[in-house]
């Protein structure tokens, strides 16, 4: 299964074997679509928290957190390059693809990691530098190494490297947590699983071709798309609760209540999807969906505390 | 007489591409340095 093999520093000819990957493919190692989220939830936690952040610190902040979830997105593309040869979804990624050389990965993604994390520290606190820390380990040691191969579970616990940067932005300014960046937190973490099992079902043979314990090869589709609702439910709830800590205000939590009406909505289509369904509409939906859901809600959060903001901002200013 | 490796035009193209990031993330590190420095201290000051 391997795809190693043919990247040696020596070549399949004998002769040394130079790289021939251009900085746009290194850019690829980092995920830079999941860094985009990361980015806009470390965002959302740092705007949230209590008091006041040098707004220079605030960029390098977050710009330190991206890197460091690119990192982590870079070590978990080394370690799982085998796997990702096979699976149509990751078999264009520069490793599998052959673009980069694997050690070249594992040495960008170390050096990337440290710099973020001792920047990090440097700039802003080395409370929020240990969590980003944390965060890359439990991703690339946790997640990848032990649990994604091993338990169905894997999703699940290895959503919490996911759902830390609101954590770290939060930390960032306050140098601590509290129940409201737990919060966040949450939102993300319980939104996790509903999100990449709904990815899971339409992409059940490729993780069943590769030997990973995906929930739906693990336990069968119903029982999936049973926790899918659970899950679906659970996000809506966590979701809805900053109305209730004073973290957000009434809009906030009405609009809340929304979206995750339609999330609980569209699992419960995903659950009335009978088994062995080919085209697995309303799961491609409910990826879809997931995603919108959860940038909509850290948009609400973030507009909530803008809102706030602004008769104070306004009374200042006349 | 020393053998040497040859690039290819390819092989030239991805290293010149590669420099040039990199020279540029060196550059943004000496930036973003200097103006943490000046924030940090204008924090002290202040």
């Amino acid at each position: 299964m391997t795809v190693i093999g043919n990247h040696d520093a020596l070549g399949t000819d004998g002769g040394v074997r130079l790289s021939e990957a251009s900085a746009r493919d290194f850019f690829e190692l980092l995920k830079p679509r999941v860094m985009s989220l990361v980015v806009f939830t470390a965002f959302t936690g740092l705007m949230l928290a209590p008091g006041h952040l040098n707004p220079v610190l605030g960029v390098i902040s977050v710009l330190c957190i991206a890197v460091g979830a690119g990192a982590s997105g870079a070590l978990n593309m080394w370690y799982d390059a085998d796997i990702d040869a096979v699976m149509t979804r990751t078999a264009k990624r520069p490793i599998p693809a052959g673009r980069i050389l694997p050690q070249e990965a594992l040495a960008f993604g170390l050096t990337l990691s440290v710099f973020s994390v001792v920047i990090l520290g440097l700039a802003v606190n080395w409370f929020a530098a240990g969590l980003l820390a944390f965060t890359i380990f439990f991703y690339v040691v946790v997640y990848t190494m032990w649990l994604k191969r091993s338990t169905p579970q894997n999703i699940v616990i290895g959503g919490a490297s996911g759902a830390f940067p609101p954590m770290i932005g939060w930390a960032c300014v306050t140098g601590g947590v509290s129940v409201d960046s737990i919060l966040l937190f949450l939102i993300i973490f319980l939104w996790t699983p509903a999100h990449f099992w709904a990815l899971a079902l339409f992409k059940m043979r490729d993780y069943g071709a590769v030997g990973v314990p995906m929930m739906p090869n693990v336990v069968g589709e119903a029982s999936t798309k049973n926790q899918i609702v659970v899950y679906a439910v659970l996000t809506a709830l966590a979701a809805v609760a900053p109305a209730f800590t004073g973290l957000a205000g009434l809009g906030y939590g009405i609009f809340a209540t929304l979206l995750g009406a339609v999330f609980i909505y569209c699992s419960i289509a995903v659950r009335r999807m009978p088994d062995g369904d080919e085209r697995m509409v309303p799961a491609k939906k409910m990826f879809a969906y997931s995603i919108l859901y959860l940038f909509a809600i850290f948009s609400a959060l973030l507009a909530d505390r803008l809102f706030e903001g602004l008769p104070s901002l306004l009374g200042g200013m006349l | 007489m020393i053998e040497t490796i040859k690039l290819n035009d390819a092989q030239k193209k991805s290293r010149r591409n590669r420099n040039i990031a990199l020279g540029l993330v060196l550059a943004g590190l000496v930036i973003l340095f200097y103006v943490m420095t000046l924030v940090k201290i204008g924090n002290i000051g202040g």
